[in-house]
């Protein structure tokens, strides 16, 4: 039988990083220091307006906050419904959301007193987004990626050196996401003392996945008032990609208490269901532990983490975040996935009807968005977050077409 | 009171300390490492960690993780493993711990976890991955069972911590010798003598040293503060080697290098 579901709340997490029965902390004796004083520190600096300001300051003249909310009017047309609203993190400095998290990030990393940052990347969205808030800060920076990631995305790899940043191979395990943030864990477990490690999702141990939540949520605040500037009121419907969970968890947090909003989360559906062909574990997962944290993760019966495909690099991990768990179990937010191929036409549809090259991420939440927009009649708003631009993935799109040259 | 409370009360007696090899389940195949067990126990081991291979290994380093993913590789399960152990351990005459992550704990479920272990001949439990904050449910199912245990201090573990640490525990203590990942390291550091003396007075627990530890030289430095020593990727590297030697070569191997180790410690 069904449990009556517990209405979500804003106010989580508690202080032992729980979000209902999710999140907590999993990790070696070794970080618990360094996770506390992360907390600590994040907790002073929260209600620090200095330290607010500057983050401001850095997010309006740095990043070009606020990012556009765009009538998205051809996209609309074609789908025959309901008005088809982008939040255009795309346009955002270094080209996605991720830089929201950095930023932050890295003034906390300067205020712990720390000297050098690492981290972690999948898409290289994040370890680009690290990489440039490292050189505006003059920090060291190292960046694990895996090595077949490097090979979807060399793009950003490019730029992360670039930019100063040592980008680390990672060849262990399916050489992905996951892997990256095993290596980029072990990294700290030895550099903890000088080293703060930007995580670039709602993942992992208490504090992280509030954090990063935290910084995220200015996507959702700023939603909320253009949409009450722009249509006057708010949207019917809220749709995110959900690899991690960080932009998703930044623009549904500011609505999860605006009960008359429909918030739809977007998993990457890979080839198909069956298990190691999709990156869904909200979907098809179950809870468990996995990099530090208790909520949704592909594995197998005995614990160990299942491989997962996606065709983005940035969707392709087995966890989520842990309050994204808490609002399935709430019944907050609704969870979907899309497959590889409605996420490449989407791609491909928003290109050429709009004049948008959105990252395959964020064509996931285009893609399931078009449909319920073509669903709903055209006095609806849907609101979808673009959260990163698609300049990384042509190359690959193009291989995958058949229309590779090289 | 557990195998492993008796076997330190025992060793206290004889003023002597524990060695305690670290081995990999199913490093390169289960049979090999009930030989191994076999072997290490015969000649002198006193107590033996045994790892349950987990694929995504965030506090070991390269070696031990590249045993797990040898062993997964192969296609082990938590059932044959403890099928195993069962098998094994009323042949040894020395306890049995198993290092687990907590997700394979969780997944298996606390309870079933620790009942099969127990039926398997398993003394305890290291979960090198659950925090004291986290460890009340598995605590109490582990005491029900007279299981231990065995909770992890590091260096920068604050001492108030430490002593939250220290209540909760059983079995021993797990003393982390460096702040970072499993593996061999050159130099023992010096702040450990402090920190573990300072241990030793605000607990009756023994305390084990590991993280680190592969050579005679650390034995010596180590031994006099410790109750005893862990030592693990120095033993699973030598068994990484069964790609190019043959089983006999390997546990002959581990049997002269773990000797020097065991004529080092107790001389101590």
């Amino acid at each position: 039988m069904a449990r009556p579901k517990l209405r979500a709340s804003c106010h989580v997490p508690d202080h032992a990083g729980r979000y209902g029965e999710f999140g907590g902390r999993y990790v070696p004796e070794t970080l618990i220091a360094a996770l506390d004083q992360l907390a600590d520190q994040y907790e002073q600096a929260r209600h620090d307006p200095d330290f607010q300001d500057r983050l401001s300051d850095l997010l309006k003249h740095y990043v070009g906050r606020p990012s556009p909310l765009y009538h998205a009017s051809r996209l609309t047309k074609l789908c025959g419904g309901a008005q088809i609203y982008l939040k255009r993190e795309d346009l955002n400095h270094t080209g996605a959301h991720k830089i929201n998290n950095t930023l932050g990030q890295a003034l906390l990393t300067l205020r712990m007193g720390k000297t050098r940052v690492i981290a972690e990347t999948g898409a290289g969205q994040h370890g680009v987004a690290t990489a440039t808030a490292c050189a505006r800060f003059g920090l060291p920076c190292v960046v694990y990626m895996g090595e077949e990631d490097i090979r979807r995305q060399a793009p950003n790899v490019f730029s992360m050196k670039l930019l100063g940043a040592e980008v680390r191979s990672v060849t262990s395990g399916s050489r992905t996401l996951r892997d990256a943030i095993n290596e980029a864990m072990r990294d700290w477990m030895a550099s903890v003392e000088n080293t703060h490690y930007i995580l670039g999702s709602v993942v992992g141990p208490h504090p992280f996945p509030r954090i990063v939540r935290d910084f995220q949520s200015v996507i959702g605040q700023e939603t909320l008032a253009q949409c009450n500037d722009q249509i006057g009121r708010l949207p019917e419907v809220v749709v995110a990609c959900v690899g991690g969970g960080s932009n998703a968890a930044g623009m549904f947090y500011p609505f999860i208490e605006h009960d008359a909003v429909e918030l739809v989360g977007v998993e990457a559906g890979g080839r198909s269901s069956a298990a190691g062909e999709h990156a869904s574990p909200l979907t098809y997962g179950s809870p468990g532990v996995l990099h530090g944290s208790y909520s949704y993760v592909m594995q197998d019966q005995d614990g160990q983490t299942c491989d997962v495909h996606s065709i983005s690099a940035g969707l392709d991990y087995p966890g989520v975040g842990p309050e994204h768990s808490y609002w399935k179990a709430t019944g907050r937010v609704n969870y979907e996935s899309c497959i590889d191929d409605d996420a490449l036409e989407a791609f491909e549809t928003l290109a050429k009807n709009e004049g948008i090259l959105a990252a395959v991420e964020s064509s996931h939440a285009i893609s399931t968005a078009m449909r319920i927009a073509g669903e709903r009649p055209a006095d609806q708003v849907v609101v979808v977050c673009l959260s990163g631009r698609g300049d990384k993935d042509s190359a690959e799109v193009a291989r995958l077409r058949g229309d590779d040259d090289s | 009171m557990s195998a492993v409370d008796q076997l330190f009360q025992e060793l206290k007696k004889q003023g002597q300390k524990a060695f305690m090899p670290f081995i990999t389940a199913g490093d390169p195949n289960l049979a090999f490492t009930s030989t191994l067990l076999k072997t290490l126990l015969r000649h002198g081991s006193h107590i033996c960690e045994v790892g349950i291979p987990y694929s995504d290994p965030i506090a070991d380093g390269p070696v031990i993780q590249a045993s797990y993913t040898r062993a997964l590789a192969h296609g082990i399960t938590l059932s044959d493993i403890f099928e195993m152990l069962r098998q094994t351990t009323p042949e040894l005459a020395a306890p049995v711990v198993t290092m687990v992550s907590h997700a394979i704990i969780y997944r298996a479920g606390l309870k079933q976890y620790v009942k099969t272990a127990k039926q398997s001949g398993v003394a305890g439990l290291i979960v090198p991955d659950l925090p004291v904050e986290e460890s009340k449910p598995l605590q109490q199912i582990c005491q029900a069972e007279n299981l231990s245990l065995i909770q992890l201090i590091t260096p920068n573990t604050p001492r108030d911590r430490a002593l939250r640490i220290a209540a909760s525990s059983t079995g021993f203590i797990y003393y982390v010798s460096v702040v970072g990942i499993t593996g061999e390291r050159k130099q023992v550091p010096q702040s450990i003598k402090d920190n573990v003396g300072w241990l030793r007075e605000q607990t009756d627990l023994p305390i084990c040293i590991g993280f680190g530890i592969s050579n005679p030289e650390h034995i010596r430095t180590l031994a006099p503060m410790a109750d005893g020593l862990i030592v693990g990727s120095a033993i699973v590297r030598r068994i990484a080697a069964l790609d190019e030697q043959s089983e006999a070569e390997v546990l002959q191997d581990v049997e002269d290098y773990v000797k020097t180790l065991m004529v080092a410690i107790s001389g101590c």
